[in-house]
């Protein structure tokens, strides 16, 4: 340990020497401490991950293990209070303006005053794209989650499942080589889940987009992804790091298989090991 | 005896289906009312009926006539329901608009003031509050004046508006219309500080994820979050308006105006011009809200926030 905390400084100096032009995310040593009333909170401590372009990964852990937050940095929703992290090769905040990444959060948060297609054309508006660009781009997206037709309806005359189809056409309209996603299907109940993981597997072997996925369900996490990061809590960190040597053309059924099996396995013993010491 | 078998399985109550809406109960609560106020009316206004037997050394009056005579005074101490739609109905649709003796003229002038008082006060309210979200030194800084303000009674500090106007050449509608103003735009103020707070972490997280600017976020998040509430406080501020003018018509004897006509019907014991003039003001009010409420209705529906 003491040898990786001396070594710090020089990776630093060497670390955008040694950037692959195919790095979308490179985390060095970074850290998260929030302030609070009952003292620090250790939310992530000394991560250390890269992220390669077309990479579907997974952050799978207990609640409180700082996955989400993880994420968040990324996105910039919050800053890290040590160490260092690129998106695309530059800060996070900077990645963020040059509108690098779609976000999709827990709820579908559709503003209740737009139609679905005034909410997928939410961000477009703000990127100050001309109405037929944003028509066109609106009506690919809402094509590509299926939702073709609804374009006039209000979020509440929708399913729970088709309102996240529609954040997901939102976040994708922006057109971002990287998504961002927070355990978008969290609240759907299992079968629209199924149907969701296989459609947005589809749509990402469309788009050679690189997705970054936080999840507790260990099928939807080996099922989605190339790379699952298993991390652990109190403080936040990584446990694992597994690569997923599943084809990346899967359908369902795959789940029956012996090597996804062995893969959800690893998974498991490593959720309760990192989690075992605390009760 | 078979027809019967045909017959609707309803109560036989002919007033059932009466009740079971909305206009039973209202209509019960309305008789309630104008009952109680004919039994106000009669106990109130005995004292001086007995009294003006007495000068007449009329005794043994039979109670018939007492009852009716109390309800059909010249001043009385409470008129009857009756004797006040008799009383407005003279003076509306009896009287043309121009005349001074017409409630429709002297409700426009009120009006009028409170119009323009409501629509200064809204958008200096609209105003305020989008200043105090956006800066801290502002909401630090004008928060506790605004809240002062409320404090002092409309009628200690309504003179000194009128005067000081006055006094630097500003005169006519606009100085009632001021105190309009200072009683409409705290409920706004206050209303649309919270609605434009009101947007969820989440819809703020997502505004920032595409790097909204303050603009594009306030028009495109927090104003439209902000609309019920400037719905609400809008209706709020209408009728304190109202009020605001009336009370302007007060210290500052005007001759025109439903305050001035509760203000004269005082001086000359017109007890039946204040009380048109007193509803007449609450049905004013009354359809402004209603007319708000309409409007609410008519945009939120357009916003697809009615189900």
């Amino acid at each position: 340990m003491t040898a990786l905390a001396g070594a710090k400084d020089t990776e630093m100096v060497e670390k955008h020497k040694s950037a692959s032009p195919d790095r979308v995310i490179d985390i060095e040593k970074l850290s998260l401490t929030f302030e609070t009333n009952d003292g620090p909170v250790h939310a992530l401590s000394d991560i250390d991950l890269k992220i390669e372009q077309g990479d579907f990964v997974s952050f799978i852990g207990p609640s409180g293990c700082g996955k989400t937050t993880l994420l968040r940095v990324i996105a910039d929703l919050e800053k890290p209070t040590a160490g260092s992290i690129t998106v695309n090769g530059v800060s996070p905040e900077e990645a963020r303006l040059n509108r690098a990444y779609g976000y999709v959060f827990q709820a579908a948060a559709l503003y209740s005053w737009r139609t679905i297609a005034g909410n997928v054309a939410l961000p477009l508006e703000i990127m100050g794209l001309s109405r037929s660009e944003r028509q066109q781009r609106v009506a690919r997206n809402l094509e590509l989650v299926n939702l073709s037709g609804f374009e006039k309806k209000y979020p509440w005359q929708l399913s729970g499942g088709m309102q996240q189809r529609a954040s997901i056409a939102r976040a994708l309209a922006v057109e971002p080589d990287l998504l961002l996603m927070d355990e978008p299907f969290g609240a759907l109940d299992e079968i629209v889940r199924d149907h969701l993981n296989e459609q947005l597997l589809q749509l990402w072997a469309k788009t050679s987009k690189t997705v970054a996925f936080v999840t507790h369900s260990i099928p939807e996490a080996v099922f989605l992804s190339t790379k699952i990061v298993v991390l652990c809590p109190r403080p936040g960190r990584i446990y694992d790091v597994i690569e997923s040597d599943l084809p990346r053309d899967r359908t369902l059924d795959i789940r029956e298989s012996p090597e996804f099996l062995k893969i959800a396995h690893r998974v498991r013993e490593g959720l309760k090991a990192g989690h075992s010491y605390e009760d | 005896m078979t027809s019967n078998t045909f017959a609707p399985t309803r109560s036989l109550n002919p007033f059932a289906g009466l009740m079971s809406g909305t206009a039973g109960p209202v209509i019960v609560v309305v008789l309630a009312i104008i009952g109680a106020w004919y039994i106000g009316s009669v106990s109130l206004n005995t004292p001086f009926q007995l009294d003006t037997y007495e000068r007449a050394d009329r005794t043994d009056v039979p109670f018939s006539e007492l009852l009716s005579d109390t309800l059909s005074q010249e001043r009385p101490v409470l008129p009857a329901p009756h004797q006040i739609a008799v009383e407005i109905w003279e003076t509306t649709a009896e009287k043309k608009i121009t005349s001074k003796r017409s409630l429709i003229y002297h409700s426009g002038i009120t009006l009028s003031s409170a119009l323009l008082g409501f629509l200064i006060g809204t958008t200096l309210g609209i105003l305020l509050a989008i200043g105090i979200i956006h800066s801290r030194v502002l909401e630090k800084s004008l928060m506790p004046w605004i809240i002062a303000s409320q404090t002092i009674p409309i009628l200690a500090i309504a003179p000194m508006i009128i005067v000081v106007l006055n006094a630097v050449g500003v005169s006519g509608l606009l100085p009632k219309a001021m105190i309009s103003t200072y009683l409409s735009f705290f409920p706004v103020a206050v209303g649309m500080v919270k609605g434009l707070r009101s947007p969820e972490v989440i819809d703020m997280d997502l505004m920032h994820t595409y790097s909204a600017n303050r603009l594009q976020t306030f028009w495109k998040l927090r104003l439209p979050y902000a609309v019920p509430f400037l719905f609400t406080s809008m209706k709020i501020g209408m009728a304190a308006a109202l009020v605001g003018a009336i009370v302007g018509e007060l210290p500052t004897g005007a001759v025109a105006g439903l305050g001035a006509r509760l203000l004269s019907g005082s001086y000359y014991g017109q007890t039946l011009q204040i009380w048109s003039a007193l509803i007449m003001a609450a049905f004013v009010a009354g359809s402004l809200v209603a007319l708000i409420g309409l409007v609410e209705k008519l945009a939120l529906q357009r916003m697809g926030m009615t189900r």
